[in-house]
């Protein structure tokens, strides 16, 4: 059992007391909430005559649901409009704080929490949303929960849960150049597999990590869940506590030196135990690209989808459907895979640092002939930062399209969807059957700037060849 | 909130590892305030797709209570939608090889016990009711058992997770809120929720 690591000192402070059932009942410090998983928990809340017990401590946004392009309500998805009146309604009744469309404060809400410093090290945050995880990276306990579970955080502001196991990912070394955070996750859950991490929470540590800045720490931790470990995190350290000082939430005056010690002496001591250690070499991964139906079906953009008799025994099943589904067969390289459309966004790289490495590639190139390309920033504010820098005119005048704050065509449940057969080249973190809007859509995972290349070239492109 | 003992009634096989939640319910399906109606649009695409050989489509498993699955199953998305939707299609217990965590959570917080089975065990059944669709099998969580004509396996549930099911408190928001007293010391205790960077301040 774990003993000394970040997860057991956060678990231990936040703990209440153990419930009849043997699980722990753990303080939940933030509460995120969206327009999709929220409305039945209210109602369950309202059915059973309970009431938000802390609203000060749930936020609120609209990420999923919203329109890219004509934002303007009543939406003409009606269904769409209908979650949303949810949502403002629920936040009104109850008092809880509501980042509206238009308010310069929208957006993916595992993008917004961290940019306006509410998201903290030491703290439990739980949010309807299985990529909550992301705010792992500043070493807080961070997870995903279903929607009963958003009612009993409404309720109590705690859940009933079991404690996880820890394992240490360590990666050290230097990435190589055009090698992205989003190319370690992939590596490591190509690696460990989808289920690897089932019952343990990963902390990612060795020097690959410390030399991250926090945007890239939170790419990391967002696809924990990909790997089947339901948190994951990063040790807080000067990076973590540069990038918070002066957010709008993060502690002021004395507050903030009674809060930096504090983060500190929350980090895994140097002799912590843990349930099991992994150890990676940085110079070992190459820009990575996933060929099949799950994140774990990754391969470097220089090798050949795997075939059977090169994986174990119990892969090979998921992989022959794999194969069928993508298009794609064994033995055949990925670089030169035809791509239809391009997207750029996602809580797992629609940050300013990612729209950054994107534009660099795009500028004073087009996008080819036949390519959809789209930019999808992360939030209100990242928009506005981009448009500051100029970004967003060097990706219109390379043939991207620029659109509005949300989730987009990560999962599609806005108007942003592939057609039939279509592929895409997609920075954010699911490539399952049907994710993106079409039953029959096709999805390569990949960082921000491998999508940025393959819009360029109009298919898979070791975008080091770009840099 | 009721005791769950043991669940007989039909199976109904689903093969397949890794069977994620987008699957179980596409993410347009989501467009909604409440879970009615889900049942009908479980594994939608899959069974577009497949012209009525989806086991939930095949006649001889309509009325069936029971889902045996495989490898991951209900890995993905959090979203609560996706066991709504199998338990409104009217499932009430999963079987499978391994289920992905916050999908087992989702189901324990909606009183739908998932328990594993070894690999040889879950196929053993599975190609059972592909025989013998009629026939009616039990899964007994007292005993840790499934049984399945003159056969038995052995189940798997932690401890702590079975005795919510048999004690009937799988619900847990009462339990949570009973003990207000102690989450406000707990908060208290907390640097942080004195700090003033909370929402509302």
């Amino acid at each position: 059992m774990s003993q000394g690591t970040l997860f057991d000192k956060v678990w231990d402070v936040h703990t209440v007391g153990t419930l009849p059932s043997g699980q722990t009942q753990l303080f939940i410090g933030l509460h995120l909430i969206h327009e999709v998983t929220s409305p039945q928990a209210f109602a369950m809340l309202r059915d059973r005559g309970l009431k938000v017990m802390f609203p000060e401590r749930t936020v609120a946004t609209a990420d999923h649901i919203v329109p890219t392009e004509n934002q303007a309500r009543p939406f003409a998805d009606v269904l769409a409009e209908e979650m949303m009146q949810a949502i403002e309604k629920n936040c009104k009744d109850n008092g809880i704080t509501f980042h509206n469309i238009g308010s310069g404060n929208q957006g993916v809400v595992h993008v917004i929490a961290p940019e306006q410093g509410l998201t903290q090290p030491g703290m439990t945050i739980a949010c309807g949303d299985s990529h909550t995880s992301t705010h792992g990276a500043f070493g807080a306990i961070a997870f995903g929960i279903g929607t009963s579970q958003v009612r009993d955080i409404l309720a109590s502001q705690t859940l009933a849960l079991s404690k996880l196991k820890v394992r240490k990912i360590e990666v050290n070394g230097k990435l190589p150049k055009g090698v992205y955070a989003k190319d370690v996750i992939l590596h490591v859950i190509r690696t460990l597999g989808v289920t690897g991490g089932v019952g343990y929470a990963y902390e990612f540590a060795g020097t690959t990590f410390e030399q991250m800045s926090m945007e890239e720490r939170m790419t990391v931790c967002n696809m924990a869940i990909e790997g089947g470990a339901r948190c994951g995190y990063v040790n807080p350290d000067a990076v973590t506590f540069e990038y918070l000082k002066g957010r709008d939430f993060a502690p002021k005056g004395t507050d903030w030196d009674k809060a930096v010690s504090w983060w500190q002496s929350l980090s895994s001591d140097a002799n912590a135990q843990y349930d099991d250690v992994v150890i990676f070499d940085a110079a070992e991964i190459a820009p990575t690209v996933t060929w099949g139906i799950t994140p774990g079906q990754g391969i470097g953009v220089n090798q050949q989808v795997p075939t059977t008799d090169s994986m174990p025994e119990g892969d090979r099943v998921l992989a022959e459907e794999a194969y069928r589904y993508m298009d794609l067969a064994p033995g055949q390289a990925i670089a030169g895979t035809k791509i239809d459309v391009c997207f750029i966004g996602s809580c797992t790289n629609g940050r300013i640092s990612d729209l950054r490495e994107a534009a660099k590639v795009a500028q004073g190139r087009q996008v080819a002939e036949g390519v959809k390309a789209f930019v999808v920033p992360g939030s209100e504010r990242v928009k506005q930062q981009a448009e500051a820098e100029g970004l967003d005119k060097i990706f219109e005048a390379a043939g991207f399209e620029w659109r509005e704050a949300g989730c987009s065509m990560c999962l599609a449940m806005n108007p942003d969807k592939l057609q039939g057969r279509q592929i895409s080249a997609s920075s954010s973190n699911r490539n399952f059957k049907g994710r993106q809007g079409s039953s029959s859509g096709r999805t390569l995972l990949m960082s921000p700037a491998m999508v940025a290349a393959a819009a360029v070239q109009g298919s898979v492109s070791d975008v080091r060849e770009l840099l | 909130m009721s005791q769950v003992k043991s669940i007989a009634g039909r199976g109904i096989p689903l093969t397949g590892n890794d069977i994620d939640t987008d699957r179980i319910i596409p993410a347009r399906f989501l467009r909604c305030v409440t879970f009615d109606g889900l049942g009908a649009q479980v594994f939608a695409d899959d069974r577009a797709q497949t012209q009525g050989q989806h086991a939930f489509d095949q006649p001889q498993y309509q009325g069936a209570t029971l889902l045996v699955v495989n490898r991951n199953f209900g890995c993905g998305s959090s979203r609560e939608h996706a066991p709504q939707a199998i338990a409104k299609w009217g499932i009430k217990a999963l079987i499978g090889e391994s289920f992905a965590e916050i999908f087992f959570g989702n189901c324990v917080a909606m009183g739908v016990p998932c328990v594993t089975a070894a690999p040889a065990d879950v196929q053993r059944l599975q190609s059972w009711l592909t025989e013998l669709p009629q026939d009616p099998i039990k899964l007994d969580l007292e005993a840790l058992e499934v049984y399945f004509g003159h056969n038995a396996a052995p189940v798997f549930m932690s401890e702590g997770v079975r005795n919510m099911f048999l004690n009937g408190t799988w619900d847990a928001c009462g339990q949570l809120v009973a003990q207000i007293e102690q989450v406000r010391q707990t908060a208290n205790r907390l640097p942080y929720v004195s700090w003033g960077q909370s929402a509302s301040m």
